[in-house]
Formats: C-alpha cells, sequence, structure tokens
C-alpha cells in the first residue's frame, strides 16, 4: 500500500496530509500560505502537478502551482477578462474568484480549464489564459445567469469526457449544465428535468442552481450532481435529470458529492438545512451514500458530531477514492473514513474553515 | 523624481520590495513603472481594468487619491507615493 496524499485549502492556508502505511492515520507533511485563504486545490494527475488558486483579500485572486508536490510554489499569472469584456451593460467584467480546475485530457498536453466568477471559462494553453468567448456570449448569460451566494454567476464544476476530451460540461451557479461536444465552440443548456424552486418558473431553460455537478470516471454518461433543491442523476451525459434525493432522509440540500471512483451507481453527499439557516440538519452531522443510483440512501452518523454542530461542508470539501472518503467543515473540522463513509475518525477538529480538498 | 513607499505587506511577495523613486506624472505612471521594477506587482495593486484593488489604497503625500478607476491623479517630483492596504479582515 502506498502513501496517500491529501490537499486541503483552507481560509489560512494549504495544509499537506499524508498517511503511510506504517502511521496509519493522516499526518500534516506540509504547509503553505500561512494566513491566505486557499480557496481551491487541484491536482494534474497528468505531469503530477499542484495547482492553489489564493483568494487574497487586498490583493485579489492568485495562481499558484507545484511541479515538485509542494515542495516550492510558483506563481502564475492567473485568468484576466479581456478589456471590453462586459458582465452586464456599463460593468466591466474582471476576476472576481476561482471556482474550478480541470485538465483538458491526454490528448492536449498542457491544456488547462479553469473556471471562474463572474462566469467566465478560461482554458490555459502553454503560457497564457484565453476566455471561452463562446460559452461567455451565450444569449442567455446576460438576463438569465445570476450569482448564487455570491455578486455574479460562477463556474464550479467542469467535467471533461474522459473519454472524449473535446466533450466537456460546466456547472454554473446559477445558470445550470452546459455541455460543449467540440471543444468549447459551441454550447449547448443541459437543465431539463431540473428543478428551480427559486424561480417563478422553477422549469425554467437556464437558471439552476447546480452546486456540484460530476460525472462517472468510468462511465461519464452517468452524471450526478448536488443541486440547491436536491440530488439529481442523469444516465445519458445530462439529456436528462432525474431526481434522486431522499423524501424521508436527510440527503436532500447541500453542496457537496463524490462519486465512486468504480461504481456508477455509488455516491456520497454532505447534508445541510437549505437557505435560512446553512447547519448541519438537526445540528448533527452526517454523510448519505447511495449505492443503488439513488433510489436509496443510507445514512452515517458513527464517529460523528450529534449535537449542537453548526459545521457545513462547501462543494469542494468531499472526497472519495476507493473506501477512503474524507470531508472538511466549515467550522475547521476534518473527517475521514476508511469504510466507504460507514464510521468515521477525526483527522484535526481545529483547522481553518475547509474550502476545498483534493487527493493528490 | 516622486520617491514611492509600500505596505509591509507587500514584501511577503516581493521579498525585494523598497522605497524607489520613478519619474512619473500621475498614479497610472507611477504603478506601470513599479511593474518594470518588480515584474506582476501592478495586478496585485490593480484588476485587470487597471481599477485599484477594493481594500488598496494609494495616499500621494498625505491625501488619498480621488480617481480610483483610472489613477489619474497628479503626482509632483519630489511628491511621497505611498501604496497602502486597507484595514480588513480577520
Amino acid at each position: 500500500m502506498m502513501t496517500k496524499t491529501l490537499l486541503v485549502g483552507t481560509r489560512k492556508g494549504l495544509l499537506v496530509f499524508e498517511k503511510s502505511p506504517s502511521q496509519g492515520s493522516w499526518k500534516v507533511a506540509n504547509d503553505g500560505f500561512l494566513g491566505i485563504p486557499v480557496c481551491m486545490v487541484y491536482v494534474d494527475e497528468r505531469e503530477d502537478q499542484w495547482w492553489v488558486a489564493l483568494d487574497h483579500g487586498h490583493w485579489g485572486m492568485k495562481l499558484h502551482r507545484s511541479v515538485n508536490r509542494g515542495q516550492s510554489w510558483d506563481e502564475v499569472e492567473a485568468p484576466k477578462y479581456p478589456e471590453g469584456t462586459l458582465i452586464k451593460e456599463d460593468v466591466p467584467a474582471s476576476l472576481h474568484y476561482i471556482w474550478a480546475f480541470a485538465h483538458g485530457g491526454k490528448e492536449y498536453p498542457g491544456k488547462l480549464y479553469i473556471g471562474t466568477e463572474p462566469g467566465g471559462l478560461f482554458e490555459m494553453n502553454g503560457d497564457g489564459f484565453i476566455l471561452n468567448e463562446s460559452l461567455w456570449n451565450q444569449p442567455s448569460r446576460t438576463d438569465q445567469w445570476f450569482g448564487g451566494g455570491r455578486d455574479y454567476p460562477g463556474i464550479h464544476s467542469i467535467v471533461v469526457d474522459p473519454q472524449n476530451s473535446d466533450h466537456i460540461y460546466v456547472g454554473i451557479s446559477c445558470a445550470g449544465v452546459f455541455e460543449t461536444a467540440d471543444r468549447g465552440a459551441n454550447w449547448q443548456v443541459r437543465n431539463d428535468g431540473l428543478r428551480a424552486d427559486f424561480l417563478p418558473d422553477p422549469h425554467a431553460e437556464v437558471g439552476h442552481d447546480p452546486h456540484l455537478l460530476l460525472a462517472s470516471p468510468t462511465n461519464p454518461k452517468v452524471m450526478w450532481q448536488q443541486n440547491h433543491c436536491g440530488i439529481f442523476r442523469s444516465i445519458n451525459g445530462g439529456a436528462r435529470w432525474q431526481e434522486v434525493s431522499d423524501t424521508d432522509g436527510p440527503a436532500n440540500f447541500g453542496f457537496a458529492l463524490a462519486v465512486d471512483d468504480q461504481d456508477e451507481n455509488r455516491a456520497w453527499v454532505a447534508p445541510a438545512v437549505s437557505d435560512v439557516t446553512r447547519v448541519a440538519v438537526d445540528q448533527a452531522l452526517c454523510i448519505c451514500r447511495t449505492d443503488d443510483a439513488g433510489q436509496s440512501w443510507l445514512t452515517f452518523r458513527e464517529g460523528l458530531p450529534q449535537e449542537h454542530c453548526y459545521d457545513i461542508v462547501y462543494r469542494h470539501g468531499l472526497v472519495a477514492s476507493g473506501n477512503d472518503v474524507i470531508f472538511g467543515t466549515t467550522t475547521g473540522n476534518l473527517f475521514a473514513s476508511e469504510n466507504a463513509g460507514e464510521s468515521w475518525s477525526p483527522i484535526s477538529h481545529h483547522l481553518a474553515m475547509v474550502y476545498c480538498l483534493c487527493f493528490a | 523624481m516622486a520617491s514611492v513607499h509600500f505596505t509591509y505587506a507587500l514584501r511577503r511577495f516581493y521579498p525585494d520590495l523598497k522605497t524607489i523613486n520613478v519619474k512619473a506624472n500621475t498614479v497610472l505612471e507611477v504603478v506601470d513603472q513599479l511593474d518594470e521594477s518588480y515584474p506582476g506587482i501592478k495586478d496585485y495593486i490593480v484588476d485587470e481594468r487597471g481599477v485599484l484593488r477594493e481594500h488598496v489604497n494609494i495616499f500621494v503625500n498625505n491625501q488619498r487619491i480621488k480617481d480610483r478607476v483610472k489613477l489619474a491623479d497628479v503626482v509632483e517630483a519630489d511628491e511621497e507615493v505611498y501604496i497602502m492596504q486597507a484595514l480588513s479582515g480577520g
């Protein structure tokens, strides 16, 4: 068994945890960017490059890359909206936040996608980032996209089809899911079957809030999303979505989602109370798992706090790899499970707010 | 030549940063010249529109600049320019 590595982005910096076969538990192996919010972490496994997005309060969004597994970092010029780009009339576009990374597939070495607020998808080829104009110029963007919990819409999910790198999805809060079959030249809306209870027309074509969008690594036609209005699954690449929320249990509202790396029918969510209070359901922390494509949900609480608990899990704060499942919370707790979520042990109870996790 | 002083917070990213003299007529020209001496520092001070970042302040002598969008405030020779961070966060 190899040593496992986990990157943890927090409000006060980056932590690198390792678990070796001899240790048996996760230990901090390295840290960085002390005091700086690390809003996104990503591992480009093609070349084992690590990326972090830093949300400086004063100095703007910054990107850093490590080619030696975090021993040293170099700043890379962050995406810039081209001159003259407008969010809407009289509002010039500028980079507010970096929400997502995805590499461009094995056919395109060096290509990297970055999803941003206010709604731009950037593509890195070689040295610089280029805004995807086709998505930015979607007719719906100025009138039907809007911010969910932030000022402007954000691309928080990028799914590059592992079987066809020209085939890409993005998840946008709030707009919904968009698909391209030609590497971003043309985009189609893929919101059929979703529900947006916060709109006058819950079945509007655009304006949905997929908190996180993922595809099964082994069968990417099977897609999942933890949506503001429930949990949805598609078996045809987003052409049609079906709600799979648990009507009698907590698996409904939330932000985070993880899909099993082998089994397209298995997924985990981290339930929360919607809209008003934004705390753990009944102030008791749980993780829910389905093994049957969302037909039923199992609720796991062993090892998790069950009273006076205010933790929620942000959208990039839950990851799974085999039977290893880990999540970090808004109150700085980090929990790990070695049995696919059925019981939990704390890695730490005293981190800063956890924004994002990534296995490395 | 105007003299440009920096908040200590920027030294985290530019360890060699020190007070320097620049020949400039406006705050924008000051920032552009700084970027020549310290490549990339402009992106820390202004966004891609050239607008002063929300939590950054620039003073010319003791006056906070008025034009945060185009940085058109005039800088006279021998004036002192201060690039500061606003107090915020937690």
